[in-house]
This record gives structure tokens, sequence and C-alpha cells, in this order.
């Protein structure tokens, strides 16, 4: 299946009559399409292969987004879009790494990508696949978590280059970041960048912008 | 006056944490699959295993809800991670980092506690877990090792790291005078009665066998109450007219929905014995909080009598 950008957003509209969490994906969407698109080097063929850019989603708003990513790029059935949130559906609300083919990590619960997304930089290092990366797409609001701020502060500390985050910034955090949230990984280490979500090509210079002793994070901005 | 190092005994010439942190270091040499990650807790002991594996020995600092998630991220990337803290701060504070990161990604790893359930009592509740392996029981398959001595670690350890299953292995300074080696984890009969099977779990048992010498008891102990060997206390139970007392070092009653579920077709007794569930609010030693919870021969006796003669024990 090789789908245009526009067909895999009419993919995700199928799904958000029934999903909790559909009136952020087209921004969402945005990302995870370029990620999938011309960053990450991944194969529906090669599910397993270890060799594999990870792409992880830690916001809870964004499977309509993900699953209609995943139906355009061959990893799951198109069709599985209109069985979503079914009793039978491997499509939820919340992705499960064990129903649904290519997902990394079983996800829902905030603060979770992360921490998760360290080790498995940690286990890329070790394990000696240097060229494999890891993209996190966590939310602005998402970053209240504690935990995210552990592993922001471990990742840039620890020279973690293969690490990737994305936030999806609509300014929906309950205090916001004042001084940006860039800033706050830029404290701990890491690379950073930002740009218009909706902007692909920008999209795209932010998530290859070259970081070779650092972790990177592209805040990707909207404003519904 | 305070203790230098509340993870230190003076009379232990090798503790169960020294035992641990030895073999994982040696097996760090040998399986390439293997990784540790640690809290700030036992980095001096992991010093040499750290610099000879710098990518396989990993310390976040005081970080405990990343050790947990960054462990099971390792075992995503096809790991076998060790995470490495005190109880309380490595299944308590981050329960939901091993419910989320382990359980529901459909991957394993080793938790390693140190601490136990009032080892450095001095140090009050921050530090205790007594309701550790309670937790554990609401989640499905994992493994829980409790040994009894420091020499009883490196085979269990050996196991969790062969094993793909997720295992907790609960160290203590808490110990048995001499180790116990179990088969597959099940229940061993170290002393055969006819009044009551009597369980012994990890460090408890030289109590018990104190507690119940002259008592025509069944004494079984065992390192691995989960899986719990559901099958060994039935023929045990059999010969002791169902009787069951279960002796546990952390929360009281943990054990007993097992045994209900084991003898759920026979008429039974069952006395559960282990540490209370109110907090004490005391400090003192690790000796004195287990005398205060029953858990010390002259406690667990008096339990055991009065469960077994209960018409004497209501005069």
């Amino acid at each position: 299946m090789n789908v245009t950008f526009e067909a895999t957003r009419e993919l995700a509209r199928r799904t958000v009559s029934d999903v909790r969490h559909p009136d952020l994906d087209p921004y969402t969407l945005d990302a995870i399409w370029v990620l999938y698109d011309r960053v990450l080097r991944v194969d529906p063929q090669r599910l397993r292969d270890p060799a594999r850019d990870r792409f992880l989603l830690s916001k809870g708003h964004g499977p309509s987004a993900y699953y209609a990513v995943l139906a355009a790029k061959g990893f799951i059935p198109a069709a599985w879009l209109d069985t979503i949130a079914h009793l039978e559906s491997p499509l939820g609300s919340h992705p499960d790494a064990t129903l649904v083919p290519g997902v990394e990590i079983s996800s829902g619960s905030l603060g979770h990508g992360l921490p998760l997304g360290v080790g498995v930089a940690l286990g890329l290092r070790a394990t000696g696949f240097h060229d494999a990366r890891v993209f996190v797409l966590v939310g602005d609001a998402e970053l209240d978590e504690g935990s995210n701020h552990e592993a922001m502060a471990f990742a840039g500390t620890a020279g973690l280059s293969n690490l990737n985050v994305v936030v999806a910034d609509n300014g929906s955090a309950s205090l916001g970041w004042p001084g940006g949230i860039a800033s706050r990984f830029d404290v701990h280490g890491w690379s950073s960048a930002t740009a218009d979500m909706t902007d692909h090509d920008a999209l795209h210079r932010a998530f290859t912008t070259a970081h070779p002793d650092r972790p990177h994070v592209t805040v990707a901005t909207t404003r519904p | 006056m305070f203790r230098s190092d509340p993870l230190e005994d003076d009379l232990q010439d090798t503790t169960m944490r020294d035992a641990f942190a030895a073999r994982a270091s040696a097996l760090l040499d040998t399986d390439p699959r293997l990784a540790v990650v640690l809290a700030d807790i036992s980095t001096d002991k992991f010093r040499d295993a750290a610099a000879a594996h710098p990518h396989r020995v990993v310390n976040v600092g005081i970080r405990e809800q990343l050790l947990v998630g960054a462990a099971g991220g390792l075992a995503l990337a096809g790991l076998r991670p060790i995470a490495h803290t005190y109880a309380p701060f490595l299944v308590e504070r981050a329960f939901e980092q091993i419910k989320l990161d382990f359980e529901h990604q459909g991957t394993s790893g080793i938790l390693v506690s140190v601490g136990a359930s009032y080892d450095w009592a001095e140090g009050s509740f921050t530090h205790f877990s007594p309701r550790d392996v309670a937790l554990f029981d609401t989640l499905p398959g994992w493994r829980v090792v409790v040994p009894g001595h420091a020499a009883e670690v490196p085979r269990l350890l050996d196991e969790a790291v062969r094993s793909d299953e997720g295992v907790y292995m609960r160290l203590s300074l808490r110990c048995n005078p001499a180790p116990h080696h179990t088969s597959g984890g099940g229940l061993t009969v170290l002393r055969e009665g006819r009044n009551a099977t009597v369980v012994a779990v990890g460090p408890v048992l030289d109590n018990v066998l104190a507690a119940t010498s002259g008592f025509d008891v069944t004494v079984a102990y065992t390192n691995t109450p989960r899986p719990f060997d559901e099958h060994g206390l039935r023929q045990l139970a059999a010969g002791t007219g169902d009787t069951v007392v279960v002796v546990e070092p952390y929360l009281e009653g943990t054990s007993a929905w097992l045994v209900s579920r084991a003898l759920a077709d026979r008429p039974h007794r069952l006395l559960s014995i282990g540490v209370g569930r109110e907090e004490l609010r005391r400090y003192g030693t690790a000796d004195e909080h287990e005398r205060l919870h029953g858990l010390d021969p002259n406690g667990i006796r008096h339990r055991v009598r009065d469960f077994l003669d209960p018409i004497t024990a209501s005069r």
C-alpha cells in the first residue's frame, strides 16, 4: 500500500467516531507521517529486524493517526481501521504492541514512553546497533509527568545520541512551560530544534538535524 | 549509634547483596544479553563490572521510575535486564512501571531488592517494604524468590537469568545460619510430624525450626514462594490433618489465597504468620522489629501452639 498524506488523513478519519482522542489526531498525524514517510528505517516485512529504527508513541492522543500511518505503510490492513475499539479488534484507544504489527510499545498511560525509549536506546548501544535510532513522540502536557524529567536528565548526561524525542506542543499543559519546552531539554545537554507541526519539510529538517554526541528533541508546535 | 551502612552487617562475611553483586558481575562477563540498571544503590559493588561493561551496567541516579522504565526498554531491545535498589523504591514507588513497562509490553526482567521488611529498622517505614510480595501477586506470572542465606543467591540468580519470565528477588540482611537449596523451588521437608505442615519462607526458617522444636509438626522450606508449590503442599498437608501454618518474612497472609486454592476441595485450617499490617512507628533494630511482629522464635512458638491446641489456649 502506497498512499499520500491526504489519503492517510482519510484513513485516520475512518477511526475517529469510535476512539476517545479524535480531536488532536490531525496534528499528531503530520509528525507520525513525516517520520514514517521520510525518516524511519522500518519495513513491515522485517518487523523484528534488530537494526530497525524504533518509533514509540507515548502521548495518549494519537492512536488514530498512528493506526492510519501503519495502514498507509503496510503494517496493518486498512480494514482494521473500521473495527477500531470493537471487542475483537486489535485496535483500541491506546495501542497494544502485542496485538498490532509494527507497534513498538503498548502505551496510553503518560510518562512511560520516554523512559522506555531510554532503555531501548541503551540496549541498541549495548548490542552494537549503532545506526538504529529511537524516536519517542510525547505531548507537551505529558511532559508534566516527572518520569520524563528523570529520563531527560539521564539521557542528556549519558549522551544517548540515538535517542530522539518529538514533543507535539499544542499548548495543552495546564501550567505551561515558561522559557519554552526546548529549554528544559537544553539544560540537560540535548540538541533541540523547533518546527511548525504542519510544515512537513520543516519537520523533516528538525527530525534529521545532526546530533552526533547527544540526544535530540524536536518541538513541533501547533495552536489549534 | 547509627550504622555507617544500613545495608551491611558486621556479623556476615558475605551478605545476600554481596553474593548478588558478585554473581551478577560474573554473569555479565559471560552473558552478553545481561544488563544491570542501578539507582545509586550498590554502585560500589558493581564498580569493576561497570568498568568492564560500561554499556551494560548503567547507573541512572536516584530515579526509580527511570530505573524500571529503562530496564523495560532494555528488555524491548532484547536484553535481560536486572534492576536493583531498595524494595520500597523498586516495587512500591515504581509499581505502575513494573505493570506497564514489563507486563503490558509482553516482556520480562529481573528485579532485585534489598531492605526487605525492616532490615534498616532505624531507617523507619520509608525503607520498609513488607507489602512487596503481595503486590507481585497482582501481576500474573512473576517468579518470586526469597533467599534464606547468601549462598542460595547464586543459583537463584543463575536460574533467573536463564529464564525468560519475570523474577523478583527479595534480598535481606535477615538470614538463616546455613543455606538450603530447594529442588525447582518446591517445598523441601526438613522435619516430619503429624499435627501440622509448617511452611517457612526464606530467612524465617531458623526461627521456625527453633519455634517448633518439640512440636509434632512437619517443617518445609522454600525460597521460591511464587509460584507456590501447591502440589507439594497438598501432599504434605494430607499427612498432617490438612492443618497448615505459613510463616513469611513479609506481609502476614500474603500466601493465604494460594493455600486456600491448593486445599479448596478439602476442609482445612490455616494459620498465617508474617509482618503485621500496622506501621509500628518504632526505630531500634531488625531483631526488635522481628520480635514486635511475632516473628521471633518465641512469638512463632506461642502462635503455633495456640493454633494447634485452641482449647488449651482459650483457658
